[in-house]
């Protein structure tokens, strides 16, 4: 539904996004995951067209945004809730972009039902609290029907109450069918939304799994372990544990899936020095920012 | 058809195009009607009636300039490209609600200006528009605002930023173009192709010789003819907002 190949966009010297290449399935909730900065207003820019990609492309449903014809009606995004004029009533607003993709204005009250703004559908939108603007973005998105749905960061600043009734909302769409892509910098609300996480730091793909797999992966414990001898060290655990090398600097490994005790013992029975064995507990949160920083160790041990 | 009527949507749901309209109208009636009601001595002529036009000019050039750059301010310009992801055809059909709008708001102020000083002044034996060149002084202010805001819209789609684009017009406009005919020597030259000279030439330039005053020097300067005038001036807006469009589809939005 969404595919991205390649994707790099540069701004001036800044790389925001690099090489980035992915695809968002129909039917699922798919989470786009990854620091402040990591890049992801601007692959979900470039995806509707309004930057242009510096290399690779990114099609949804097969083609480029910019040959869709009455796009509104393909894809719905809100990517900021602040995109509206605050002097304009909401359905003002909703007017002008259903009557900008010939739909029937009808359907401007439908979405303003569905999103619980009808008594307020007069009032200045630059009078509406965060929850409400968030609800008028969703209600553009949802203008044409679209099988294609793209959330930027739509939990921001929102209370608990609005919060569940966007993830549920999101669920929804899913169920229905259609292609929902969300990001937040937060895996912890990711892990309740998405079914499917594609996780990127610093502008490059750090993973694409399920959200079960990549928590199981991400709060695996691990060891830290630094040696004189670690090529020796690297070929004892080989075989028995996944091995990666952390940020390629301080020259230590990173060891999953075997307990520190196990490590201690191999380079005491094979005489090695050990200058460091630490484990690695970390809350989900923390591993993820793990994860992020050192996107090279991750790509190693894949 | 559907982005006029989207575009029009978009400009009458704020407010500010209301005031705009509202202020250009205001001035140039009001001041006229100060200026007819003082004109002694000698017959009104129709050329009288519209020197005021260019405060008008300025108010709805500013006008134009806001329709493109609120929705910078605001980001409803991304979802204008988002709906409409070609982003020349918005932009043209802002172009055409927004300069016939002023176009209208032009024809409105100018024989509002006209028709008050019929009212207003004591000799109005020459005020009948009895030449084309009666008529142009009269209905040419409808072409001007046109094409002004035609310009403001290109300058507001360039710059981005209401301040930017409203500084460069007024203060192109108002000092700059009058301060170049003060360089020594080259300075009468290069104002003679000044747009907004050029663009006054063309309401107020070539009156019947009857309409002008006793004693008073040709109205406004220039090479050109009146209508070569308007063309110079619609022409230099023409090129401005044809290079917005291109660097607008060109750019990140
Ligand atoms: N228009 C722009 N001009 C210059 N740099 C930009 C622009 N947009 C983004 N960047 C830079 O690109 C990088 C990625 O920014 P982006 O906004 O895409 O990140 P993000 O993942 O959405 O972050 P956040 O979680 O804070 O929203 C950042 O370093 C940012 O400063
Ligand atoms: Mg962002």
């Amino acid at each position: 539904m969404i595919e991205a190949t390649g994707l790099t966009k540069h701004y001036g010297k800044t790389v925001a996004v690099d090489d980035l290449s992915f695809s968002v399935q129909p039917g699922r909730v798919t989470g786009f995951l990854g620091p402040n900065g990591a890049g992801k207003s601007t692959t979900m820019r470039m995806i509707l067209g309004l930057d242009s990609p510096t290399r690779g492309k990114v099609t949804v449903k097969g083609r480029d945004y910019r040959s869709l014809h009455d796009p509104l009606r393909v894809v719905g995004a809100l990517l900021d809730a602040k995109w509206v004029h605050p002097n304009r009533s909401a359905r003002a607003h909703l007017q002008w972009l259903a009557k900008s993709n010939r739909i029937p204005s009808r359907r401007v009250d439908e979405v303003l039902d569905i999103v619980g703004l009808t008594q307020v559908a007069k009032r200045r939108a630059g009078g509406f609290s965060l929850g409400m603007s968030q609800r008028l973005g969703i209600a553009g998105a949802l203008l044409g029907d679209p099988e294609v749905l793209m959330f930027d960061e739509p939990v921001n600043g929102l209370d608990p109450e609005g919060i569940l009734w966007i993830r549920q909302f999101m669920h929804r769409l899913a169920d229905e069918g259609r292609t929902v892509f969300v990001s937040s910098h937060l895996l912890s609300e990711m892990a309740q939304t998405a079914q499917d996480l594609i996780v990127i730091g610093r502008g490059k793909l750090i993973s694409q799994t399920s959200t079960e797999q990549f928590i199981k992966d991400a709060t695996e414990d691990t060891v830290r372990v630094r040696s004189p001898q670690l090529d020796r060290l690297r070929e004892l655990l080989a075989g028995r544990a996944r091995i990666a090398d952390a940020a390629a600097s301080d020259g230590a490994l990173v060891v999953h899936g075997v307990e520190p005790s196990f490590i201690g013992e191999l380079a005491a029975a094979n005489g090695i020095t050990l200058h460091e064995l630490s484990p690695q507990l970390g809350s989900l949160e923390e591993a993820f920012m793990q994860l992020t920083k050192e996107s090279v160790e991750y790509h190693a041990a894949d | 058809m559907t982005l006029l009527a989207v575009e029009r949507i978009k400009l009458f749901s704020t407010r500010s195009p209301w005031w705009c309209m509202l202020l250009a109208l205001g001035l140039t009636v009001g001041l006229t009607a100060i200026i007819a009601a003082n004109w002694d001595g000698s017959p009104m002529p129709v050329m009288g009636a519209v020197f005021t036009h260019t405060f008008g000019l300025y108010v709805i050039m500013v006008m134009a300039a806001l329709a493109v750059t609120t929705e910078y301010r605001f980001g409803t310009i991304k979802s204008t490209f988002q709906a409409a992801p070609d982003r020349t055809s918005p932009m043209i059909a802002k172009a055409v609600v927004v300069v016939l709008l002023s176009a209208l708001v032009g024809l409105a102020a100018s024989f509002g200006s006209w028709g008050l000083s019929w009212l207003l002044a004591d000799d109005t034996s020459q005020l009948a528009l009895s030449s084309g060149n009666d008529w142009r002084h009269v209905a040419g202010v409808g072409l001007v605002f046109g094409a002004g805001a035609l310009l403001a819209l290109g300058i507001g789609a360039l710059v981005r930023q209401t301040a930017g684009a409203v500084s460069i017009i007024l203060v192109f406009a108002l000092v700059l173009e009058n301060v170049v005919g003060l360089i020594p020597n080259i300075g009468d030259d290069i104002q003679n192709w000044m747009p907004f000279l050029v663009a006054q030439k063309f309401i107020l330039g070539d009156p019947d010789p009857s309409g002008i005053p006793d004693g008073a020097g040709p109205p406004a300067i220039g090479e050109l003819s009146p209508w070569g005038s308007f063309a110079y001036f619609a022409g230099i807006a023409l090129a401005i907002y044809i290079i917005s469009l291109v660097v607008v589809k060109r750019r990140d939005a």
